[in-house]
C-alpha cells in the first residue's frame, strides 16, 4: 500500500507545486492575511511536500495533494475554516450519479490545486461563467474536499447498492436529549471542505452544488470556524466556544499506527470497497452560550475535568499530563469521553465552532459542529455518545440538533480515478 | 415582478417607435418619385417593386378594399420597422422610414386582424444589419408571434377581471384574478423590457420606490389583489385602478410587436422566467394575499418552455447533451407542478399557504435543476 509520501511523489502535474501554487494571479490579501493569522495563533504547521525553504504550509497558502491512498481532509492537518454540505441525490439513474461523481472529482482536483473549475471571464458573453470566480486570485489555502456516502444511497431499489452497504454504517439511535431537526440531518452525499480561507471553502461547495443541480440538491450546510481539534501534535490546542481547549488527546495525523487502528477501514473489515476509507459522524451541537457564561469557573472546570487556563486534567499541572480519571467527577466530560471509560473506543475529531447569528430570542445560535472519523461507528461514536448522553455534566448546556452518518470512501489514486469508483465498480 | 430594469432593449424599441412616428406623414402623397406603391384590398397586398435602395423609403398605400386595414414593414424576425393603422376603405396613406439593406416583409392586414397578407421585399446597398441564420429568424419570428398572441389573449381576460372589480363583485373578481395574469407571466421578460409598464401593472407594495406613496402610486394587479383578499372589499379607487390596469395593458399590447428580440434574448428570457419563480413564487412573495403563486409559477414555466422549444432545433445541433437535460428537467418540474392541481386542463392550483416547507423545498430544487442548465441555452444557441 502506498503511504502518504509515496502518493505525494506520484501526484499529477496539476496538483504538484505544493510549495506555492496560485490561482492564476498574484498573492492577494487573503494569502497575506493568513500568514499573519497562523503566526499569531502560534500554529506553524508542518509543510506538505516541502521545498528547500520549508515554509509552513499555511503561510504559503499551499495545496494539499488531492490524490492518495486516503482522502485528504481526515488525517491532514486541520485548516482554519469549514464549509460542510449534505446533498440529496435527485437523479434515479445510476449512470447519471456516476457521471456526477466523476465531474465532482475533476472539479475537486482543480480546486484543491488552487485552480478555477472553468472560465471565469473569458467565456461566451451570452452565458454565465463556468466558475463563479470568487476564489480567483486566492491561493489554494490548503483546501481539502472529502466526500462521504450516506445510508440513503444504499437503499433498496435505488442504485443497486443495497448489497454494498457496510454493516458499520449504522443508523444512529436517538440518544437521550437529542432534539434533531430533519432539515439539519441526514443526506445521501456529503462534502467536507476545509481551507484556511473561508472564501475558498465556500467557493468549492458552491461550484459542486452548481455542477450537481438536477442530480443533487443541497439538503443542509454548515459553516465552521475556529477548528476545535488539532491533528498535529506540535500545534497549540484550539479552544471551543465554551473557552476550553478541545482535542488535546486527539489522534495525530502523523500517527500511522493509531490511524490504522482507529480510523481507516481495514481490508478485512467487511466492505472491501471501503478499504482505506473511514466513517464520519456529523453532529450539530448547539451550546447554551448565555447560561454557560454565567456558570462559576469551578463548575465549568468540574464539568470538563480540566482547568480552563492551561487545560491540565484534574490534579495535574500540564495540559498533556496523563489524566487520572478517578480524580474527576463521575459526570465530567473528559472522564466520560475517555477511551478508558469506553473500552478503548477512540475517534478522530475534526470539529469546528459555528455561530449562525442569533435565534428569535436573542440568544447566539452557536456551538460545535462535531465531526468524528472512525473505523467503525459501532465501536467509535456510539459507545462514547451513549455514555455522554446518559450522564455528561455538559448536557445541561448543550443540545444535539443535527445528525448524519456517512461512509467515506478511500482516496482518489490518480488522475483517472474518481470518488466512489470502488463502490460503483 | 422584480425591480424594473430599463434595458437597452427597451431603449431600442423606443427609438424604433420614434422612427415610426416621425416617418408618418399625415398627408397622402401618392405620386412621389421612388415611392413604393402598396395597393391593399380585402384579399391582396400588391407592391409596385420588391427591390429598392436602402435609406429613406416611402410607401404610398391605397386601400381599395372594403375593410379598414393596416400596413406594416417587418424585419425578417417579424419585428416592426414601421406601421400605419386605421387606413379606411378608399383612403390613401403614406409611410416613410429609414430602412437598412436587408430582407423585409410588407404586410397588409385587412380588418386589422390575423396574420395579414405579406410580400417579401429587399432593400439593397450599403449598411446591412447583422446576418442571422434563417432558422434563427424563424425562431425569433415565432417567439414574437407567441408574445403578441399572449398579450392579445390577456386583454379580454383582464377586461373581465376589471369589469368584476368595477361591478363591486369581490367573489367574481377573485375567481378571475389569477387567470388574467397568465399571458403576462408567460412573457414577462419581454413585458419587462418596456421599463415603464411593469412597474404599473405588476409591482408589489414593497417594490415601490422611495418617496412613492402606496395610497397614490401603487397600481396594478397586486394592489387589487390586496383589496380583494386582505381588505375583502372594493372601493371607488379600486374601480379606477381596474380601468388604469386595462389602459396600461393595452399599452403593453401595442408595444410587444416592436420589442427587440434575439435568439439569445429568448434563451436568457427563458432563464429569467425561472429566476422569477426562484425569487418570487417559490418564496410565496408574489401572491401574498391571493396565494395563487402556483398559477404564476406554472405560467412562468410554460413561457420558458415555449422559448426553449423554439430554440431547440438550433440547440440540438450545438449541444445535444444540454437539450436532453432540459427535456428531462422540464418534464420533471411539470410533473411536480401537476401534483398541485387535480385537473390538468385548468389552472386551479393548490393555494400556496397549503404547501408545506418540505414541498416548497422540493419545488425549489426542481427550479434549480432546470434553471442551471437553462442558463447555458443562450451559449448553445450562439455557438
Amino acid at each position: 500500500m502506498m503511504t502518504e509520501s509515496d502518493s505525494a511523489a506520484q501526484q499529477s502535474p496539476e496538483d504538484s507545486g505544493a510549495s506555492a501554487p496560485s490561482r492564476r494571479a498574484v498573492l492577494g490579501w487573503g494569502g497575506a492575511g493568513f500568514a499573519l493569522g497562523a503566526a499569531a495563533a502560534g500554529g506553524a504547521v508542518a509543510a506538505f511536500g516541502g521545498g528547500p525553504d520549508m515554509v509552513s504550509a499555511a503561510s504559503a497558502g499551499a495545496a494539499v495533494p488531492f490524490h492518495g491512498e486516503h482522502q485528504a481532509g481526515i488525517a491532514s492537518a486541520v485548516q482554519d475554516r469549514l464549509h460542510f454540505a449534505a446533498f440529496d441525490v435527485k437523479t434515479k439513474d445510476r449512470e447519471e450519479l456516476v457521471k456526477l461523481l466523476k465531474e465532482w472529482t475533476a472539479a475537486a482536483r482543480l480546486m484543491t490545486a488552487g485552480l478555477p473549475v472553468g472560465d471565469v471571464h473569458e467565456g461566451l458573453p451570452e452565458a454565465p461563467p463556468t466558475d463563479t470566480g470568487e476564489a480567483l486570485g486566492l491561493k489554494a489555502s490548503r483546501l481539502t474536499l472529502t466526500i462521504g456516502f450516506g445510508p440513503g444511497l444504499f437503499a433498496k431499489g435505488r442504485f443497486g447498492l443495497e448489497g454494498k452497504r457496510p454493516e458499520a454504517l449504522v443508523d444512529l439511535e436517538l440518544f437521550p436529549g437529542d432534539n434533531l431537526d430533519a432539515a439539519r440531518s441526514g443526506g445521501d452525499l456529503c462534502v467536507q471542505a476545509c481551507a484556511d480561507d473561508p472564501q475558498v471553502a465556500v467557493h468549492a461547495i458552491r461550484q459542486l452544488a452548481r455542477i450537481g443541480f438536477g442530480r443533487t440538491a443541497m439538503r443542509w450546510s454548515q459553516l465552521g470556524f475556529g477548528k476545535t481539534s488539532s491533528t498535529t501534535p506540535d500545534e497549540q490546542t484550539p479552544r471551543n466556544m465554551m473557552g476550553f481547549k478541545d482535542g488535546t488527546r486527539n489522534i495525530s495525523g502523523t500517527d500511522a499506527a493509531a490511524l490504522d487502528k482507529h480510523v481507516w477501514v481495514g481490508a478485512g473489515d467487511g466492505s472491501d470497497w471501503l478499504t482505506g476509507g473511514s466513517y464520519l459522524v456529523a453532529r450539530r451541537i448547539r451550546m447554551n452560550i448565555e447560561t454557560w457564561d454565567r456558570t462559576p469557573l469551578q463548575e465549568q472546570e468540574d464539568i470538563f475535568g480540566r482547568d480552563k487556563g492551561e487545560g491540565a486534567p484534574v490534579g495535574k499541572s500540564k495540559e498533556r499530563d496523563e489524566p487520572f480519571l478517578k480524580a474527576m467527577k463521575p459526570e465530567s466530560h473528559v472522564r466520560l469521553a475517555h477511551p478508558d471509560t469506553n473500552s478503548g473506543a477512540t475517534i478522530l475529531r475534526r470539529g469546528y465552532s459555528f455561530t449562525d447569528g442569533t435565534d428569535g430570542l436573542g440568544r447566539l445560535d452557536a456551538g460545535l459542529f462535531f465531526l468524528a472519523y472512525q473505523r467503525d461507528i459501532r465501536k467509535g461514536f456510539i459507545p462514547i455518545q451513549r455514555n455522554l448522553a446518559k450522564s455528561d455534566g455538559l448536557n445541561e448546556y448543550i443540545q444535539h440538533v443535527g445528525s448524519a452518518v456517512f461512509a467515506v470512501p478511500p482516496g482518489v489514486r490518480d488522475k483517472d480515478d474518481w470518488w466512489g469508483r470502488t463502490l460503483f465498480a | 415582478m422584480r425591480p424594473a430594469r430599463l434595458t437597452v432593449i427597451a431603449a431600442a424599441s423606443v427609438a424604433a417607435a420614434l422612427t415610426a412616428v416621425t416617418g408618418c406623414s399625415q398627408k397622402s402623397d401618392a405620386g412621389s418619385e421612388g415611392a413604393i406603391k402598396v395597393t391593399a384590398s380585402d384579399s391582396a397586398c400588391e407592391v409596385s417593386k420588391t427591390e429598392f435602395p436602402s435609406g429613406k423609403v416611402q410607401l404610398d398605400v391605397e386601400n381599395k378594399g372594403s375593410k379598414v386595414t393596416e400596413v406594416y414593414v417587418l424585419f425578417p424576425d417579424a419585428r416592426i420597422v414601421t406601421e400605419r393603422e386605421n387606413i379606411g376603405p378608399g383612403t390613401k396613406a403614406s409611410i416613410t422610414a429609414e430602412i437598412k439593406a436587408g430582407d423585409y416583409e410588407i404586410v397588409c392586414k385587412p380588418g386589422m386582424k390575423g396574420d395579414g397578407i405579406s410580400q417579401k421585399v429587399k432593400a439593397t446597398g450599403q449598411g446591412g444589419g447583422e446576418k442571422r441564420s434563417p432558422e434563427m429568424d424563424a425562431a425569433v419570428a415565432a417567439y414574437r408571434a407567441y408574445v403578441v398572441q399572449q398579450a392579445e389573449e390577456t386583454l379580454p381576460k383582464a377586461q373581465a377581471f376589471a369589469d368584476a372589480v368595477k361591478a363591486g363583485d369581490v367573489e367574481g373578481a377573485k375567481k378571475l384574478y389569477a387567470g388574467s395574469r397568465i399571458g403576462w407571466e408567460r412573457t414577462e421578460p419581454v413585458a419587462e423590457s418596456f421599463g415603464d409598464i411593469d412597474p404599473k401593472v405588476d409591482v408589489r407594495e414593497d417594490g415601490l420606490e422611495a418617496g412613492q406613496d402606496p395610497a397614490k402610486d401603487w397600481t396594478g394587479w397586486h394592489r387589487l389583489e390586496k383589496s380583494l383578499w386582505a381588505d375583502n372589499k372594493i372601493d371607488d379607487n379600486d374601480k379606477k385602478l381596474a380601468d388604469t390596469l386595462i389602459t396600461d395593458l393595452t399599452d403593453w399590447q401595442k408595444k410587444v410587436g416592436q420589442a427587440e428580440i434575439t435568439p439569445t434574448s429568448i434563451a436568457n428570457g427563458a432563464k429569467e422566467l425561472l429566476d422569477e419563480v426562484a425569487t418570487g413564487k417559490v418564496t410565496g412573495e408574489e401572491e401574498r394575499y391571493s396565494r395563487t403563486d402556483l398559477v404564476d409559477f406554472k405560467a412562468n414555466v410554460e413561457g420558458a418552455q415555449k422559448a426553449y422549444e423554439l430554440l431547440k432545433p438550433i440547440a440540438s445541433k450545438n449541444d445535444p447533451e444540454l437539450v436532453k437535460q432540459l427535456d428531462t428537467q422540464f418534464t420533471a418540474l411539470n410533473t411536480l407542478l401537476d401534483k398541485y392541481r387535480a385537473d390538468q386542463t385548468t389552472y386551479e392550483f393548490t393555494s400556496y399557504d397549503k404547501v408545506g416547507e418540505p414541498e416548497r423545498k422540493e419545488l425549489s430544487d426542481g427550479v434549480n435543476a432546470l434553471a442551471e442548465p437553462l442558463s447555458k441555452l443562450a451559449a448553445a444557441v450562439t455557438k
